[in-house]
């Protein structure tokens, strides 16, 4: 359990090492086939928790982390991050929490971070100040499912400009034209979802899966991550080689809810080679 | 006017309002929609097929009533009711419902999915699914189940799968969260019947359109009955299709005035109604695929909602309203929990009629404003619902002695039943 405490990085200033993210994921892959994102919902269990499941995670070597603001109305969310969602905001979390809890988390860890939740969090406040806010915290770009291209024009060119990456999604019913349109708007990564449906349950990751990446390959220059669906050793190894980062978010949080830091320490255990 | 008559590159958008904003995996399937309805809606064998299934299945033209003592006792205007109520189902849910049904056998998918608050449209739904052959699930916020056990009966004695939701509030809301995520799954062979008119673009349009035909027929019937146009529309507004279905009769004549009858509640300041533009507490948002007024606190997370009426009791608001509030054409009232009651009292012995509850916030507002009125003005009321699926709010709400008797004689008798 010492290696909970065990902080390998220190504090750091957070613009002085912000590199763009299409370039800290290739960089990394020089020296490995897959990178690991992971995820966790702000304030659930507990912020205290999130630092313990985020010191595994840093000395398991994830290499990205989606900090998860917790939303009212989670509708592409399962009934794992549902509940997550639910509880943190019934523990009273709020936004500022959050982005204070992302800047300290950027200070003491090496891993990149990028913020993932519903649009009305980024509405609410606007577009402007939320990209301010988040550059401020360190955060390298964001994951809002909820937020289809169309309505993103004003946010995503800011944001660019920024250097902050709003991750595009591509999906199983995306048609070719439409890749080729996410394609033109990809900037630091594309996350590609492996399945229908909402988060949480198992993908198996066979040759649909991959031939899907191979279509996405063809739209976009920027890493490729994939996930929805991702919960061990056996499916981080089937994207290798196709995929640039695998992400376990549900995997991760029901190993915590089931065994908490054991399991968590375990399940990444399995995935760091 | 015509509010479907979108601005280039605002597709889908009421001034402000609308919009969608749905996950990338349901783009497709989004456009599939809105491509669908475009040519339903420049098919005129879609309508008369559509009216015609109207007009022999659901019972349309629903009559409108003139309410005599009502008016008499209010010493003002004379007030008039369309009979919505007496669709096949009970509600004007149907009206849409057979509309999307005709819709996704275009379509050519073979299950149906719907939220359901009250209960009404999800009878309605699955109602419908029987009718045309296709599977369907219902999702339901637990608390609703509860409230509203008649209807559960029904849709499950109809062949629907009645899913309690027991995420969030448990409600409506919740409800179409839990739609959401199964149309990301099985959006294939799978439509989302959405019951009101939120939600993604082509939804408030498809849905309003459906629904205008309650404001088609009440207009020309009250000029044939009374040769002239209603001074005041009042219709209760949840999500708002019944609102919009009778306003669109109207929109053109600026001499009417339309009052949309939002949920009071426990009142201004009591933060447990669901009064969106009456009140001052909601807020521009965006959730559940559409931009509208939400009552939501400062960081845009959805705030606890109530009403007695389970169908009213939404945070956020059809999104063709802020833009029509803004413009003037329509204002907002609100009518408690308590006043409700007192009107539905009022209502029943006085015309014989049970208005739904949600229903009856649109009678408070106009039994409240008929008597400022002169004798020769005319009021239309749509009596959206009708009320005795309520009976076991009603009866509780109205603290019914004899009918709680009752239910503990028959608890008594299933209970032996069991042993």
């Amino acid at each position: 359990m010492e290696v909970i405490h065990q902080r390998k990085v220190r504090p750091i200033s957070q613009r002085a090492m912000l590199v763009s993210l299409a370039d800290y994921i290739s960089e990394k892959r020089k020296t490995k086939d897959i990178l690991i994102m992971a995820h966790v919902v702000c304030g659930f269990p507990s912020f205290e928790d999130n630092m313990k499941a985020l010191d595994i995670m840093q000395s398991k070597g994830v290499d990205l982390v989606e900090l998860q603001f917790p939303f009212s109305e989670p509708s592409a969310d399962g009934p794992l991050f549902v509940q997550a969602n639910e509880e943190s905001l019934k523990s009273g979390t709020t936004v500022d929490q959050c982005f204070d809890f992302m800047k300290e988390v950027t200070s003491l860890f090496s891993f990149k971070v990028l913020m993932m939740g519903y649009y009305n969090t980024v509405f609410k406040m606007g577009e402007e100040e939320f990209l301010r806010r988040l550059a401020n915290a360190g955060g390298a770009g964001f994951i809002l499912p909820d937020l289809p291209l169309e309505e993103a024009v004003n946010l995503n060119s800011v944001a660019i400009a920024e250097d902050l990456a709003p991750i595009v999604l591509m999906t199983p019913t995306s048609s070719d034209q439409r890749l080729a349109k996410l394609g033109a708007a990809s900037y630091g990564m594309v996350y590609v979802i492996a399945r229908k449906g909402v988060t949480g349950s198992k993908t198996i990751i066979g040759d649909s899966v991959l031939k899907l990446v191979e279509r996405c390959r063809k739209h976009t220059d920027v890493p490729i991550a994939v996930g929805f669906g991702i919960s061990g050793r056996e499916d981080v190894d089937a994207l290798s080689g196709h995929a640039d980062v695998a992400v376990v978010g549900s995997a991760a949080l029901r190993a915590w809810k089931q065994s908490g830091a054991s399991g968590l320490h375990d399940l990444f255990s399995s995935l760091s080679r | 006017m015509d509010i479907f008559d979108f601005p280039s590159g605002r597709e889908g958008y009421y001034g402000d309002y609308g919009g969608v904003f749905l996950p990338e995996i349901l783009h497709g399937t989004i456009q599939e929609l809105q491509e669908c309805f475009r040519l339903c809606r420049k098919d005129e064998q879609f309508w008369s097929e559509y009216m015609e299934i109207l007009k022999n299945y659901s019972g349309r033209p629903t009559p409108i009533t003139h309410l005599p003592n009502l008016s008499k006792k209010l010493g003002g205007a004379q007030i008039y009711v369309k009979r919505d109520d007496l669709n096949h189902t009970g509600s004007h849910k149907i009206n849409n419902v057979i509309g999307q049904g005709l819709l996704c056998k275009r379509l050519g998918k073979r299950r149906v999915i719907a939220e359901t608050g009250a209960g009404q449209h999800g009878f309605a739904t699955a109602t419908m699914a029987a009718r045309f052959g296709f599977d369907c699930t219902i999702y339901m916020g637990e608390v609703d189940v509860a409230r509203q056990r008649p209807n559960v009966f029904w849709m499950q004695n109809l062949g629907a799968q009645v899913i309690a939701v027991t995420d969030g509030q448990k409600t409506l809301k919740d409800a179409i969260n839990e739609c959401m995520r199964d149309w990301v799954s099985n959006m294939g062979d799978t439509h989302y019947v959405l019951g009101t008119a939120c939600g993604p673009h082509p939804f408030p349009e498809m849905v309003s359109w459906f629904q205008s035909v309650i404001g088609r027929e009440a207009r020309d019937q009250l000029l044939e009955l009374t040769g002239r146009l209603p001074d005041r529309v009042y219709a209760c507004v949840g999500g708002g299709s019944n609102a919009i279905g009778i306003f669109q009769g109207f929109l053109d004549h600026d001499s009417v005035e339309l009052i949309g009858c939002e949920a009071g509640g426990l009142g201004v300041g009591s933060n447990l109604h669901a009064a969106r533009l009456a009140y001052k507490d909601a807020s521009v948002g965006v959730a559940q695929g559409f931009k509208t007024y939400f009552l939501q606190n400062e960081q845009g997370n959805m705030l606890k909602t109530h009403s007695v009426a389970a169908g009213l009791d939404y945070m956020g608001i059809n999104p063709i309203f802020p833009h029509l509030w803004e413009e003037g054409k329509v204002r907002f009232e609100a009518a408690t929990d308590e006043e409700v009651k007192e009107a539905l009292r009022l209502i029943m012995k006085s015309e014989g009629l049970i208005p739904a509850l949600e229903t009856a916030h649109a009678f408070v507002t106009a039994i409240k404003e008929a008597p400022q009125m002169g004798p020769t003005e005319i009021i239309l009321i749509n009596q959206s619902g009708r009320g005795d699926k309520d009976i076991f709010t009603i009866a509780e709400a109205l603290g019914d002695q004899e009918w709680k008797s009752f239910i503990n004689e028959k608890s008594d008798q299933y209970r032996r039943e069991l042993c």
